[in-house]
């Protein structure tokens, strides 16, 4: 694909902090976030990868650092190659990277799908707010601190509340979950209700 | 090949009227025949033209990104039967592939035939389903009787093949579930034989009628730049003339040894996404019959990936190797090398795409799912402001999406 290594290329070439991305498919770059925008627009407007197919966050875990990195995949209608950009987040703690809604209007939904699910903001984006959650959601589900069973969550209409007298309850687990994250996270920190059977001699079994 | 026609524009009967009138909001949906599960529009209009529309997605929010995270590679391959769950066959595949590329996995020959093979039957169904509910839609109800006695056909073969219905979870990672049952390709000829007449007389109820016609041509224009720019995929991209389809322009599965011709519009309107939906079933056909013709034989498995593919039932059971394998694979997952890929499979809705992060071992670190839906539906803020009521009707059907890959 030399049409998308050239463009990673010259894009390296213009903006100094853009670095290689090691990939396993398409070429890819890391690029900081006060250059994000003007390297996406080189390559929508110079380079030809003018549709965007995909943004998406990527938490490395609530004790890594960069721990937020936001992903976007570029590619070219006419050379049908992609390219991957990604930008970290420099703040953990109110993760922000620029908008690309300027860019490509499709990139409206990607972006407030992002923000839902792990409360990166995007700014400059016309109409941050939640997509697939409610409005009033207090969390960010895909951050690796929420649980996988919920948490539990008053609904969002206080009618229906006062009426059902009922709320976004955590899901039961039923004896799960059946395989135990990788990483840092124990799985009693993760899932405090599972029946946390993944001790070993080199992982001390919780509470003991 | 370019679907012609030519219809009288009727962009003119949307003008504004002259006089100023009070604003009217109507929330159409989430439980509205047509607007196909659960989608919601929040629309403000002016008479019966909307001035603005906001759809309201998430009401089919399952978390399905969240569970892959939980769960090994394996053990979610029966979640991507749940996203465009029309075509789960499709889905599986698209999945299959993208950690195969994770693994730098080879599958054998037949296998890709196979998966070519279902994933092409998964292409008519789904498109013979989107056909018959635009059919309702816009008030053409015998289409969608002539439509779904096709699909049960269908969905006996597939439930001879993988054993349900619905839910296949055929494509597994390094192979497919089973290889196919004796004298299935035999009824898959058979089916392909009389489905060709009768798709020819059912797109013959609407393509000419009037009805259909005035509903639908010059309703919901969509330009290659707008399409382009939004991330369309699928046939409604191509129906704006934009010739893009991932099976020629970035061949998976063995496509590239297949002949068949990509289905493209001229005018981007609902017209233009039915004719393309409408060729793509005929190409489809031509597609199963060459993977048939020209089935090559051998393992429908790829034998050498023994971290990744479960040995076959009868070693499990008399030899010890085979037993610790099995083992291994069920606790620990499918053991994948650290690092990041991204695949998009040209699913009947669209480019389903897969981005795995991995950290190595057997559960994924992210697993982001690129929804055709979901994109395709982020267009209708800008593609139903000037519209009637009536005609959104018209857009959503024609735009064909469904919400279990929209919301995940």
């Amino acid at each position: 694909m030399p049409a998308a290594l050239d463009a990673i290329a010259a894009v390296k070439g213009r903006w100094a902090g853009v670095t290689d991305r090691a990939s396993l498919d398409h070429p890819a770059v890391n690029v900081p976030a006060s250059d994000l925008v003007a390297v996406l627009r080189s390559l929508k407007e110079e380079h030809g990868f003018d549709m965007l197919v995909d943004v998406s966050g990527v938490d490395w875990s609530v004790r890594a650092n960069p721990r937020f990195t936001v992903v976007y995949h570029v590619f070219s209608t006419v050379g049908h190659d992609y390219v991957r950009v990604a930008a970290d987040c420099a703040d953990a703690g109110a993760p922000e990277v620029p908008s690309a809604t300027g860019l490509w209007p499709g990139a409206d939904w990607h972006e407030r799908e992002t923000y839902d699910m792990f409360g990166i903001r995007f700014t400059g984006h016309p109409d941050l707010r939640r997509i697939l959650m409610w409005d009033e959601y207090p969390h960010f589900p895909l951050r690796k601190d929420f649980p996988l069973a919920g948490i539990e969550t008053t609904l969002p209409d206080a009618e229906v509340v006062a009426e059902t007298k009922t709320g976004a309850i955590a899901a039961p687990m039923m004896g799960g979950p059946f395989v135990a994250s990788p990483g840092e996270i124990n799985l009693t920190e993760a899932e405090p209700r599972a029946k946390d059977e993944s001790w070993t001699e080199r992982r001390p079994k919780p509470g003991a | 090949m370019p679907v012609e026609h030519s219809f009288p524009d009727s962009a003119a009967r949307n003008a504004q009227g002259e006089f100023e009138t009070e604003k009217m909001s109507l929330s159409m949906g989430p439980s509205h025949p047509s607007t196909h599960g659960v989608l919601r529009l929040q629309m403000e209009l002016d008479g019966e033209i909307v001035t603005k529309a906001d759809p309201v997605i998430g009401y089919l929010h399952r978390g399905d990104e969240k569970i892959a995270e939980n769960m090994t590679y394996n053990q979610f391959v029966p979640y991507t039967d749940r996203l465009d769950y029309l075509a789960p066959l499709a889905n599986n595949m698209a999945y299959a592939i993208a950690v195969e590329k994770l693994a730098k996995l080879e599958v054998p020959a037949r296998c890709q035939a196979i998966r070519v093979i279902t994933a092409e039957m998964a292409r008519v169904s789904a498109h013979l389903l989107g056909l018959g509910a635009f059919g309702i839609d816009v008030g053409a109800w015998t289409v969608f009787l002539y439509s779904f006695t096709e699909r049960e056909k269908l969905y006996k073969l597939f439930e001879e093949l993988t054993g349900a219905r619905f839910t296949t979870s055929y494509a597994r990672i390094g192979g497919v579930a089973r290889d196919l049952p004796p004298g299935w390709t035999d009824r898959v000829i058979a089916f392909c034989d009389q489905f060709l007449p009768i798709l020819e007389e059912t797109l013959d109820l609407l393509t000419r009628n009037r009805i259909f016609v005035d509903r639908t041509a010059g309703v919901g224009v969509i330009s290659r730049e707008d399409a382009i720019a939004y991330g369309l995929t699928g046939p409604n991209l191509r129906a704006t003339g934009v010739p893009l389809d991932l099976r020629k322009d970035r061949p998976y599965s063995g496509y590239e040894q297949y002949e068949f011709d990509v289905a493209v519009g001229t005018k981007g309107d609902g017209y233009d996404r039915y004719l393309v939906r409408g060729e793509e079933m005929r190409q489809s056909v031509r597609i199963i019959r060459q993977a048939i013709a020209k089935l090559p034989p051998g393992k429908w498995y790829a034998e050498d990936a023994k971290r990744i593919i479960a040995p076959p039932k009868d070693k499990i059971l008399t030899s010890m190797e085979e037993l610790i394998q099995n083992f291994m694979i069920v606790t620990e997952g499918p053991q994948m090398p650290a690092g990041e890929v991204y695949f998009e499979a040209e699913n009947p809705k669209g480019a389903l795409g897969f981005y795995i992060v991995s950290k190595g071992g057997g559960v994924p670190w992210r697993l982001k799912i690129r929804a055709p839906s979901f994109c395709n539906l982020s267009i209708l803020p800008k593609v139903c402001v000037g519209a009637l009521i009536s005609d959104v009707v018209s857009i959503l059907g024609s735009l064909d999406f469904v919400m279990g890959e929209c919301d995940r």
